[in-house]
This record gives structure tokens, C-alpha cells and sequence, in this order.
């Protein structure tokens, strides 16, 4: 019992990451029409944006304190960071804090990504074959994948979580189950709870606004809105953008769990679209549910005693699940009819 | 009717002469030496398998670099239990390409369009995954499979072929395969290589095979797939074992460039099989010309050769190039251009592919017979479009 | 016993019955059309014959074989070809290519590897797509892209493609919508001819001066069921029809 609730906890944060990616995905692709090979890279984007605040955060002023002598005889070099050196303890805090801090900058910056690829190149790709779409969307996913290595080498960069939400809650003792049996870090509930809430406010904001109202109806029949004599267009950008941050805060939050490199958004991008597909393509809530389902599947795959029936069944659970669900039920778990059934 | 038969003869010529003289009609350019000749023939094979499926039927696979992988381990499975000659080892190659391709392509095929890229590219990352995993005493995981002395080589025994104490190299016949004889020829060094020969020849009956598809029957039904699967199925055409023999085919052709590879260099390892080289032959494709006989040939050769220049690049030398302008152009120049240099060929890459299919969907193959049309209408030959499909015989 | 029987057959789409009990024997030579108001369930009754929908009930007999559960391939290997209200071609091939392909698919059945053979050697099969293109005037565009031409061109190839397998039973659906007088006339003349060579059709079709002077035989239906079956000039003067029809109106 205590077993699976563990298997059931861990599954829930890699669950989130998927879910985000993929709700971002089939967003676009509902809205849009247009297949994101590039959405990894925008999660890749995103955890880089923790990368480059904490790594400004702690640039350092190094001063020579001249009463203190090192080892060497040489005055000793005291290193503190400037926001440190400024802020006093209010500094450190932000230190410490700096992967949830990166969320401010993300927003920004994610969204600004998000609006250049849509109007820069996404948009002239709206009428193109989808292979078309596939092809030039890879082609970036390539590129930024290569400036980010460019910029910040090939190896990860771990991202502490902060100190206060580092250690591991019991939550097997709070359960009534023995001590020690399951015991789950907090930073993964943290980010369980991040994912639910962001698909919330995403999933509220397209049920309570009017451009959500819009946003739905665009999905649902994108010809007859457009015949109403809506700019739909601009919506779509927004949404894309919208796309962009959700899946850049998936990559923020994931830092501490998994230090980023250069190709996890290729990682990601191939079980997100999995994921799209096993949830139906086109439908948001079938994205959140195949993420938490495959995330949560692919968690019990990994442990031991499944392992030592099915060798290697944690590394193809998902593949398999996906072959499976698009070969007895090819619009996947809660697509509609009629959604790329060519 | 005869004519077009005439033309594809005298391409076919030209092909296998180009081919054949490769190493000195590229060593001009740098780009005779054997490692990177075999590299353009083994790419070449893989693209011309690919576009047969992509080209033709329009299913757009992601996962091809799974046939790849196969028909390497394959290859070195044979040099090491039959014989160090190729012909067991590549034929061996194909057919289990081909077979996978059977069994991969029975459940991917019951989708089109983007549901088929994407079961493709999972299966190649669960191939990738699992011979990283559980198939290690199969791949040797990390490590790759490699050869050893004492791999027992069933039939080289029975023939009672020895290799000593050296690590054995495959040989055709006891021709080596790393065999090189190099002359001098203009001031260029050529270098004619064994293994090099082996590809080429290889090569040109794919190309062939390629050819005779594209002319047959089968071929434009393959078109046809593509063109409107509606129609084929009221037209009384089953579209599922015609796409079904192009993935299976195209396989093949996967498995047998595998093999190749191993040909030349006994070794295979699990990064053949990601998703990044099932990436690289849509690329070639697609630079060359979709659905072009000689387009992915093209294609691949100039991504192999660009690769070859980019990446031995560096910084100093860029330096060093661009010296003749001033220090305050130079340096950020240099500090721009370097990023797609050395390590950056990958960015390169990712750059070509974005403007390829932007501006040049047709691929190097549209681009030429552009340039041709620009040409003909100078002349005067107004009216006479260059016909977008060779109107099949009359 | 006609060539195609269909007998009682239902189909509901959810709470909307789109067939209600149809009985229709098309017999062996004629034209036989079916006529109604948008919405009676015309183009419903056409995808049960190809094989696009499976009635609910009822049965579906070509010819003395039942063509319920059979893949639209099956049935047109079995010798029924259709012609779509949109043009249903090859776009991307040539239209010598487009009447080639149906010819092969005659010859050959529903899959061939036929990888060894070269098309350029194909003689009978070539001459067999050119004779028929020659036929429906369409000679001078053999090499001509099929999505380059006109509509009413792109229609008449796609009779060709028809043709060429020289069908037991020829669908149509809507065969003149959407042309103008002109090419509804060179329609009309071009399924005579067809028709006076004794290929079974079955037409649907909106425009009355098309319908009555091609069909020997009318159907018409109405709201998924046949309310009047018979000769044109009987059909012409049933109040009922006029009545479901026409809303009164006299023809």
C-alpha cells in the first residue's frame, strides 16, 4: 500500500511537466492547426531562464579582506554576491529563492518568445502541409536547442531548491503508515501543486473570458468564427504566447528536479506528443489527464518489482501505452471525432 | 515512349560513372578521401530508401534511424558469429531492416499524416531506449557492439580463414576493406579504397532499384497514395499493403546503409537509432528534393560534406581568414560565424533545415531546374514550361 | 431481379433516421435515378452501395453478392465505380496517369508489386487509357496535371477514370452541379452515350431537365424513405411528389 502511494506521489510531478507541455501543445495545435516540434525547446527555454537568473544572481563582488591571511600567506579573498552586498539578508532570501523568482522573469520572456516564432514564422506556416509544419518547427527546435549549448555547454546545470523546501516531507507517517516509508521531498509537491494550479488558471481563462469564449469556439470550428468577423488571428498569437509561457514555467519548476541541459526539451517534446496523442488531439482536458496518467504509469514501470518481471518495461511504458490506445482507439482517451483522422 | 527509357539510361550511366570516379572528381575538393566517400554513399542509400517512402507515398516517418541502428547491429552480428565478409553481413543487414520494417510499419500504418510521424518516432525511441537497456547483452548498451578475437566466425572457420592476433577487419574475398591505394594524379592525392568501392556499387544497384520503382506501375501507385487515398480506395486499390511494401522497402534500404556502415567501420552503437538521425535523413531528403530520383542522393552528399567543412573549423582559423579585415569587424564577426562552426555544424544544420523548407520546399533539385527554366525563358522559350511531372510515356 | 436489390434498409444517425425502410431494384441497363429534397437522404443511400456507411439494417445485393461489410475497394472490385460530387482525381499526376491507374486496378486487382515491369512497357494498358481519354474529348490533355484543369474537365476525367474499368454499375453523384447550361448539356449528351452502351447507372441528381432526360426509371425519396417509384412521366404528374418535392409547385 505504502509502496503505491510512493510510486502514485512520484508519477505526480513528472505527470505536471507533461501535462503542461502537452496542454500548451494541443492548444496550438487545436487553435492553430499547427504541429509544435519546437515545444520542448520552449520548456528547454524556460528552465534556462532559472539557469541565467540564479547565475546573475550569484555574480559576485570579491573584495581582499587585508587582516585575514589564507593558508598561503596572501590576504584573504572574500567573495559575496552583489545582491547580497546590497540587499543584506533580503538578498539572500532571493538567492535561496531564485528558481521560484525565475517564474517573474520567465513570464516575460517566454511570452516575448512565443509572439517573435508566432509571427515571425509560425503564421506563415498556418496554410502549409503539416509536414511542412513538422519540418520547419523541428529545424528551430534544432537551432535553439544549439544556442542554448553555445551559450551555456552541453553539461547539466544542477538548480538547488530552496533551502527551506529542500528537505523531504513523511508522508507515509502522517498517513499511518510506518516511518520513513514514504517520504516525498517537498519540492516535488511544490511542484505538483504549481502544475495544478497553472492548469487551472489556464483552463479558467478559457472558460470565464470572452477571448477564451473565442478561443474555444476557434477550436471547435475555426472557419464559421472567422466568419463572424473576428480577428482570430490575433488571438491565435496570444495564444501561442500563452502556449510559450505555460510551457516555459513547466521548464522553470522542473530545475530542481531535473538539472537542465541543452536537449531535455527533445526529451520531453517526443513523451509530450504522446501524451497529446493518447489524451486526443485537440483536447485540453485529454492532455492534462494522458500527462498525469502516463506520468504516474511510467512511475510504477520504474520500480523494482515490475522491473524484475519486465526488464525495461519503465523505459518503453509510455510507447507502448501510446501504440496501444491510437490502435484501438485512434482519437485517443478524450478526443473528438473527426480531428485528424486522415 | 522510348525517349524516357533513353534518358533514364544515360541517368543511370551518369550516375555510376559519377560514382565510380568519385574519388577523383571530389578530390579537388577535398572531399576524396574514403572516410567521407563512404559516408556519402551509405547517407545516399538511406536517402534514397527514405524518399521512396516519404517521396512517394507522403507518410512522413521519424523514426527511420531504428532500421539504421538495426542493420548495423545486425552486420557486426554476422562478422562475428559467421564470416568477416561483407555479403553475408550486408544481406543479412537488409532483411532484418526489411523485417522490422514489416512489423513496425503493420501498426504504424493504421494512421496517416501526424498520428504516423509520431508513432514512428516512438517506436525508434523505445528501439533506442531499450538497446540502451534491456538489450544490452544483445547491443553492449554504452559501449557499442565491437568486435573481438574471439568470436567464433562459424563460417571463416569451416574455411579455415585465420586472423591471427589482430583484431579482424572485414574482408571480401581477402580483399580488406580498409585496403586504400593512394596516386598521385594532377598534384591531387587519390585515394581508392576498398570499402569505398564495396558502397559504390552497392549504391548504384540502389539507385537502379530506386529508378525501376519510380517507372513501374507500383511506383505511381505509390504516387497515387499520396495524391488522394480516397480515390484509391474507389478505384478498387487496397492503399494499406502498397504503403505497407514502400515502409517495408524502405527499410530494407535503412538496414542495408546500416550495414554498410558497419562494413566500413565493425562497430555499432544505440545513437544511430535517435530520433537526431532520423532527423538527419529527412534533412537530406528534403534538401535534395522530395520525391526526386537523384534529389536525396544530392541532398545527402551535401550535408555530409558541408558537415565535413563545418566542422573542422575553429575559431583561430576563422581568425586567421578573416585577418584581411579590420580588428573591430573581425572579432565579432569571427565571434558570430564561430557559433556554427566546430561544435555549432548542429546549429548549421538547424538553420538549413528552417530555410530549406521556407524558401526552398522543392529542394536543390527545384532550385536547378529554376535556374533552368530562368534560362530557357532568356532563350526565348517562352510557353515551354519544364513539365512539373514527366507525363509517364507517350 | 435487378442488378442491385436494397431491401428495408435503416440507418440512424443518433436520433435522426436517415433511411427509413428503402426498397429500390435498379435493373440491369438502365438509368435509374434518385431524386428529393435536400436532406431526403440521397447521398446517405449512395455511401451504403460504396460501401462508405453500413446500413443499420436491411441488404445491400450487387449482382448476387451482398455488399454490407465490404471495403469500398471490395466493391468496386466487384464491379461498382462511383463518381463524386466534388471531383474525387489525382491532383498531383497527369491525367493519362489518372486513367491508367483505374485500368491497373482493373487488370491487376486491389494490390499488385508490380515494381518490375516498367509503365513506358505497359502497351495495353496505356493504349486502353488513351482510347478512353480520346473518347470524352480529353485526347489533348493526357500530360496535363489533373489539378490544372478546369472543373468540368476535372469531372469528365474522373468519368473517364470511371469508365475505364468499364463498371457493372455507375454511381453519380450530382454529375452536372454546379455548371453552367452549356456544360450540363455536353453532360447530359456524354452519359447518353455512355448510357446507350448499356452500363447500369444510378444517378443523383437535383436538376429535373437532367433527371427526366436521362432516367428510365425514378426514385424519389423523401424525409430517408421512397415515396413514389415508376417511369419519368408518371413520376412528372405524382401529387405526392409534388407535394414532398416541390412544395406544391408544378414541374
Amino acid at each position: 500500500m505504502d509502496v503505491i502511494l510512493l510510486q502514485l506521489l512520484n508519477g505526480l510531478d513528472k505527470g505536471g511537466a507533461y501535462a503542461l507541455i502537452a496542454l500548451g501543445l494541443t492548444l496550438i495545435f487545436g487553435t492553430l492547426g499547427v504541429v509544435n516540434f519546437a515545444h520542448g525547446a520552449l520548456f528547454m527555454l524556460g528552465a534556462f531562464c532559472a539557469v541565467s537568473l540564479s547565475a546573475f544572481m550569484g555574480l559576485e563582488k570579491v573584495t581582499i579582506d587585508e587582516t585575514q591571511m589564507t593558508a598561503w600567506g596572501t590576504p584573504l579573498e572574500v567573495r559575496t554576491p552583489y545582491i547580497v552586498d546590497w540587499f543584506g539578508s533580503a538578498g539572500e532570501f532571493m538567492l535561496d529563492f531564485s528558481v521560484p523568482l525565475s517564474i517573474l522573469l520567465a513570464i516575460p520572456v517566454m511570452l516575448l518568445v512565443g509572439l517573435i516564432m508566432e509571427r515571425g514564422l509560425i503564421k506563415h506556416f498556418y496554410k502549409r502541409a503539416h509536414a511542412d509544419q513538422i519540418l520547419v518547427t523541428f529545424g528551430l527546435a534544432i537551432v535553439l536547442q544549439e544556442l542554448v549549448k553555445a551559450q551555456f555547454g552541453a553539461n547539466p546545470l544542477p538548480q538547488p531548491a530552496p533551502e527551506t523546501l529542500s528537505g523531504a516531507a513523511d508522508i507515509g507517517m502522517a498517513l499511518g503508515f510506518d516511518p520513513h516509508t514514504v517520504v516525498y521531498p517537498y519540492w516535488r509537491l511544490v511542484y505538483f501543486a504549481f502544475a495544478a494550479v497553472v492548469i487551472a488558471a489556464v483552463f479558467a481563462f478559457l472558460q470565464f473570458t470572452t477571448f477564451g469564449m473565442v478561443v474555444r469556439a476557434g477550436m471547435a470550428d475555426r472557419e464559421t468564427v472567422g466568419l463572424l468577423g473576428i480577428d482570430i488571428d490575433r488571438r491565435f498569437t496570444i495564444v501561442f504566447g500563452i502556449a510559450a509561457v505555460v510551457a516555459g514555467l513547466a521548464g522553470v519548476m522542473y530545475t530542481p528536479i531535473l538539472p537542465p541541459d541543452y536537449h531535455m526539451g527533445m526529451d520531453f517534446l517526443v513523451l509530450s506528443f504522446v501524451v497529446v496523442v493518447v489524451g486526443g488531439m485537440g483536447s485540453l482536458g485529454g492532455a492534462v489527464l494522458a500527462g498525469f496518467l502516463l506520468g504516474i504509469l511510467q512511475s510504477f514501470a520504474s520500480m523494482n518489482e515490475i522491473k524484475s518481471i519486465l526488464p525495461g518495461i519503465d523505459q518503453i511504458i509510455i510507447y507502448l501505452v501510446a501504440i496501444v490506445i491510437l490502435l484501438l482507439r485512434p482519437r485517443g482517451l478524450l478526443g473528438r471525432k473527426g480531428v485528424m483522422e486522415t | 515512349m522510348t525517349t524516357s527509357t533513353k534518358t533514364d539510361t544515360l541517368l543511370l550511366w551518369v550516375f555510376a560513372l559519377a560514382t565510380l570516379f568519385g574519388p577523383i572528381i571530389l578530390a579537388p575538393f577535398g572531399a576524396g578521401y574514403p572516410d567521407l566517400l563512404q559516408k556519402f554513399a551509405i547517407f545516399g542509400i538511406f536517402a534514397i530508401g527514405f524518399n521512396l517512402l516519404f517521396g512517394l507515398t507522403g507518410y512522413l516517418s521519424f523514426g527511420h534511424a531504428a532500421f539504421l541502428g538495426v542493420g548495423s547491429y545486425t552486420a557486426v552480428w554476422s562478422f562475428k558469429l559467421l564470416s568477416m565478409n561483407p555479403i553475408p553481413a550486408i544481406i543479412l543487414a537488409t532483411l532484418l531492416g526489411g523485417l522490422f520494417a514489416l512489423v513496425i510499419g503493420f501498426i504504424t500504418l493504421r494512421r496517416a499524416g501526424i498520428y504516423f510521424s509520431i508513432l514512428t518516432l516512438a517506436f525508434a525511441q523505445m528501439s533506442y531506449n531499450l538497446a540502451y537497456s534491456v538489450l544490452t547483452p544483445i547491443t553492449n548498451g554504452e559501449t557499442g557492439l565491437q568486435l573481438d578475437q574471439a568470436d567464433p566466425r562459424l563460417l571463416d572457420t569451416a574455411f579455415g580463414i585465420e586472423y591471427g592476433a589482430a583484431l579482424p577487419v572485414s574482408s571480401l574475398f581477402g580483399l580488406d576493406m580498409n585496403q586504400t591505394w593512394t596516386w598521385d594524379f594532377m598534384g591531387w592525392e587519390i585515394q581508392l579504397n576498398a570499402g569505398f568501392y564495396v558502397c559504390a556499387v552497392v549504391l548504384i544497384l540502389c539507385f537502379w532499384i530506386a529508378m525501376r520503382i519510380f517507372r513501374s506501375p507500383f511506383g505511381m501507385m505509390l504516387k497515387a497514395v499520396k495524391s488522394n487515398q480516397n480515390r484509391m480506395n474507389y478505384t478498387g486499390l487496397n492503399t494499406r499493403p502498397y504503403t505497407l511494401a514502400a515502409f517495408v522497402i524502405s527499410g530494407c534500404y535503412a538496414g542495408l546503409a546500416g550495414g554498410l556502415m558497419a562494413v566500413t567501420d565493425p562497430l555499432a552503437g544505440a545513437e544511430r537509432m535517435q530520433w537526431t538521425a532520423s532527423g538527419e535523413v529527412v534533412l537530406m531528403t528534403i534538401l535534395g528534393g522530395t520525391g526526386t530520383l537523384l534529389g536525396p542522393v544530392l541532398g545527402a552528399g551535401a550535408i555530409k560534406y558541408m558537415e565535413q567543412i563545418f566542422s573542422a573549423f575553429n575559431k583561430p582559423e576563422l581568425l586567421d581568414f578573416f585577418s584581411f579585415l579590420p580588428t573591430a569587424i573581425a572579432e565579432p564577426l569571427v565571434s558570430v560565424l564561430a557559433l556554427f562552426v566546430g561544435e555549432g555544424w548542429h546549429l548549421t544544420l538547424g538553420v538549413m533545415f528552417m530555410l530549406i523548407v521556407i524558401f526552398l520546399p522543392g529542394g536543390l533539385m527545384e532550385g536547378f531546374n529554376r535556374i533552368l527554366g530562368l534560362f530557357n525563358r532568356r532563350r526565348g522559350a517562352a510557353g515551354k514550361h519544364p513539365a512539373k511531372t514527366p507525363a509517364a510515356a507517350e | 431481379m435487378g442488378i442491385l436489390e436494397v431491401q428495408n434498409v435503416n440507418k440512424r444517425f443518433g436520433g435522426l433516421k436517415a433511411l427509413h425502410e428503402v426498397n429500390l431494384t435498379v435493373e440491369e441497363g438502365t438509368v435509374h435515378a434518385i431524386i428529393g429534397p435536400n436532406g431526403a437522404g440521397k447521398s446517405t443511400l449512395l455511401n451504403c452501395f460504396v460501401g462508405r456507411l453500413k446500413p443499420d439494417t436491411g441488404s445491400v445485393v450487387f449482382n448476387g453478392t451482398s455488399l454490407l461489410g465490404l471495403k469500398p475497394h471490395e466493391i468496386n472490385q466487384a464491379g461498382v465505380s462511383r463518381v463524386f460530387q466534388t471531383p474525387e482525381i489525382f491532383g498531383n499526376l497527369s491525367c493519362f496517369e489518372n486513367v491508367m491507374i483505374p485500368a491497373f486496378a482493373r487488370r491487376d486487382g486491389s494490390f499488385t508489386l508490380n515494381a518490375v515491369s516498367r509503365l513506358s512497357g505497359e502497351r495495353s494498358i496505356q493504349e486502353k487509357a488513351m482510347h478512353m481519354l480520346e473518347d470524352l474529348n480529353m485526347g489533348d490533355k493526357a500530360g496535363v496535371q489533373a489539378d490544372q484543369l478546369s472543373r468540368g474537365d476535372k469531372r469528365r476525367l474522373e468519368l473517364a477514370m470511371c469508365l475505364v474499368q468499364e463498371p457493372k454499375l455507375l454511381l453519380l453523384d450530382e454529375p452536372t452541379a454546379g455548371m453552367s447550361r452549356g456544360d450540363t448539356n455536353t453532360t447530359v449528351e456524354l452519359l447518353r452515350t455512355i448510357a446507350s452502351r448499356g452500363i447500369t447507372m444510378v444517378v443523383i441528381e437535383h436538376d429535373m431537365h437532367v433527371v427526366f432526360s436521362l432516367a428510365q426509371k425514378i426514385t424519389v425519396l423523401a424525409q430517408g424513405t421512397p415515396i413514389a417509384e415508376g417511369l419519368p412521366q408518371d413520376i412528372k404528374g405524382d401529387p405526392r411528389v409534388q407535394e414532398a418535392y416541390l412544395g406544391g409547385a408544378h414541374l
